[in-house]
């Protein structure tokens, strides 16, 4: 069901899946940003589209959010974004499922994943979708050949941990703590628990909420994460700089560092493991 | 129980829109929703019913209205939901709700609010229940409704201004949605109206739908017969669920849902404000917070900023049993404007000595304009009595040429 891009994405085992909101702060600082995400190793690259009433998110990622819409970003305004950036990574676009419905002439989600598969999005993280009111994006997605990534939390279990894996692809995000998004110190606590109950799956588990550094990034995927997400961290980046009125460059070049720190975390985690692995 | 399992849809509006991490939650309250509620477990239903009338001083009264009734030449009753403790039927909800979380062995009360009747509801419930109590309020409407903030302290709660965006309701209950997200395991979210994901919508509909029971026997008693039609003004729509349900079924009896027409209908999208609260007359279908209904949105569907002179009204969204009513032409769906709702309070205060909430006083405004249509019985859901709302009637009114207030400028100012 996955797309070959996102699966060769996680084929290594140690993806780095960076998350921006597109056009934070405004169109052209955030195509550098992006594309600088890249640069620093960023193996899939989660992009927001911004939504007005982001219920899901903390306070980091909402203010992104506000900036992004204040510059005027709009759907119309997204897809042009993706189709101005110049990265090879699989783009997945993260958004609440209200933008998709209301999308294009016919109501419901197909003109929307149709535009996202002309101009090459691999996939979507709906967040206020649960598997439950999935079936006309899930349809969708399968038409034009486009991934749907769902969220797990530490409280999905039994029943509903099934339901969801049935409609899966691409990736499941691990969600690392309850809450909302944001960059916190505890990132272990209860991943190996969910990476446990995931273990039996055969789909990719990408770890997010929370992870902000290298070691936080090495435990987890030597934890057995096949990659970790990131959002908060690289958001307060651009946050920083706007406050600042720092250039967008100076902006650009502190996250591909930042991400590069990441991405090496990653690698370690999976270099240590590699060796267990072995023996068992 | 033997009936189907409702799956939470009214039509197409309805659903469970919301994130992985609150499903659990969602799952665990519909459970109880459906033993205590619907099926009486633990005689939960009979609890809260004996707390709603020795706390809530439950029944409210059906009135018969003598100079509305001579003024319009037709029989107006009203149900004085402002008689109920706290002055406003919002204790009906609020009460269940607590009392729900306590059988469900949660141990802390999250609730958001707009204009602070919610939460001045859900702060005495939770102090009579003694459950510690958090309230999210929009930093703006802290300011405007400073006597409620104060009312919720006073009964325990603590209070957490929300800053981000306009800082109103929607905003208040996104933050309370992320509380409970992060809380989940020993939290329960008071939602305020009949909106959300299922099972709110149907299970505040029937902590509010007493109202409709009651009113419906006394009118049987005090008319001999039923209305021909009910007035009830609708944000969310709490009130006007509550004032509908028990009608649904009588076909004889027309239900009028009168939304906040606002400064007008027209809608700036390039600004995305939308000047009224009226989305069950011009909004559109879309998801927010938890449900599939009818929204106030932009074409990309970016919610919208609305606006009311009653900041109880003032949302984006409606309950989507309201919608689906509307939509199947069951409940009408009308609106009046911020200027005919100010008037109206001022009539109401002055012919019946009830000074009603602004909310209420939408309700009365339509009557005042289309009493012929609404048949010889008509009965008005007086859904709040109009005290918090003084320093803001004085204020839009001295804004006004309202020929039958009396004279404000000696107020204006504040007290």
């Amino acid at each position: 069901m996955s797309n070959p891009e996102l699966d060769a994405a996680f084929a290594d085992g140690a993806a780095f899946v960076p998350y921006l909101a597109a056009g934070d702060p405004d169109f052209e600082s955030s195509i550098e940003y992006v594309e600088a995400l890249e640069r620093g190793g960023a193996d899939v690259i989660e992009l927001g589209l911004p939504f007005s009433e982001p219920i899901a998110e903390g306070p980091t990622i909402q203010e992104a959010v506000v900036r992004s819409l204040e510059g005027g970003m709009t759907p119309a305004r997204f897809f042009e974004f993706v189709e101005a950036l110049d990265v090879d990574v699989p783009l997945v676009c993260m958004t609440y499922y209200n933008l998709i419905y209301q999308y294009g002439d016919e109501s419901g989600p197909r003109p929307f994943v149709e535009k996202a598969a002309e101009l090459g999005l691999s996939g979507f993280v709906v967040p206020d979708l649960p598997a439950e009111e999935a079936d006309p994006l899930r349809e969708a997605c399968d038409e034009f050949g486009l991934d749907l990534v769902f969220i797990v939390a530490p409280t999905t279990r039994g029943d509903r941990l099934e339901r969801i894996m049935e409609q899966v692809s691409g990736y499941v995000y691990v969600q690392a703590r309850l809450g909302v998004t944001g960059a916190q110190d505890d990132v272990s606590g209860q991943t190996a628990a969910s990476l446990d109950r995931l273990s039996a799956y055969d789909v990719p588990k990408a770890v997010g909420f929370g992870i902000k550094t290298g070691d936080h990034a090495e435990r987890i995927v030597e934890g057995g994460a096949d990659g970790i997400i990131v959002g908060s961290a690289l958001v307060d980046i651009v946050a920083e700089g706007h406050e600042n009125g720092d250039d967008a460059a100076t902006v650009a070049a502190r996250l591909e560092e930042k991400a590069r720190e990441l991405k090496d975390g990653a690698e370690r985690g999976l270099a240590q493991r590699a060796p267990q692995a072995e023996r068992t | 129980m033997s009936k189907t399992r409702f799956d939470g849809k009214f039509g197409d509006y309805g659903g469970q829109y919301v994130p992985e991490a609150l499903m659990p939650a969602i799952e665990e309250l519909e459970d109880a929703y459906e033993r205590y509620v619907l099926a009486n477990e633990d005689g939960f239903m009979d609890e809260f019913r004996e707390r709603l009338a020795d706390f809530g001083g439950r029944p409210t009264p059906t009135q018969y209205a003598e100079r509305l009734s001579e003024r319009y030449d037709r029989d107006v009753y009203l149900k004085r939901e402002d008689l109920l403790h706290g002055g406003a039927h919002k204790l009906n909800n609020a009460l269940g709700q607590v009392l729900l979380a306590k059988y469900m062995g949660k141990e802390r009360i999250v609730a958001e609010t707009g204009a602070g009747q919610h939460g001045t509801a859900t702060a005495m419930a939770a102090a009579h229940l003694d459950m510690p109590c958090e309230v999210y309020m929009g930093e703006r409407d802290i300011n405007r409704q400073r006597p409620n903030v104060f009312r919720m302290k006073l009964n325990g709660s603590e209070v957490n201004p929300v800053t981000v965006g306009r800082g109103t309701l929607k905003e208040a209950i996104s933050e309370t949605m992320r509380d409970w997200a992060t809380n989940v395991e020993d939290t329960h979210y008071v939602i305020g109206s009949v909106v959300g994901p299922h099972p709110f919508p149907a299970m505040v509909r029937d902590f509010q739908s007493v109202i409709s029971e009651e009113a419906r026997e006394q009118m049987r008693e005090k008319a001999g017969t039923l209305p021909d039609s009910v007035l009830a003004c609708a944000g969310g729509g709490s009130n006007t669920m509550g004032a509908f349900a028990e009608f649904v079924d009588d076909d004889g009896v027309e239900l009028y849902a009168v939304e906040a027409g606002g400064s007008t209908l027209d809608v700036d999208e390039e600004a995305g404000v939308a000047p009224n609260s009226a989305s069950l007359s011009t909004g559109s279908e879309g998801v927010l917070h938890g449900a599939r209904t009818k929204l106030l949105q932009d074409r990309d569907g970016q919610i919208m900023e609305s606006h009311s002179v009653s900041s109880g009204l003032d949302y984006a969204g409606v309950g989507p049993e309201l919608a689906y009513l509307v939509d199947e032409g069951r409940v009408r769906a009308v609106n009046v404007d911020d200027d005919a709702a100010l008037t109206a309070f001022h009539r109401l205060s002055q012919l019946e000595g009830v000074i009603p909430a602004l909310e209420t006083a939408h309700a009365f405004a339509y009557l005042e304009a289309n009493d012929e249509e609404l048949g010889d019985t008509v009965l008005v859901n007086v859904s709040g009595r109009g005290d918090k709302d003084l320093e803001s009637v004085i204020e839009e009114t001295a804004q006004r040429d309202i020929d039958i207030a009396p004279d404000m400028d000696a107020f204006a100012g504040g007290f």
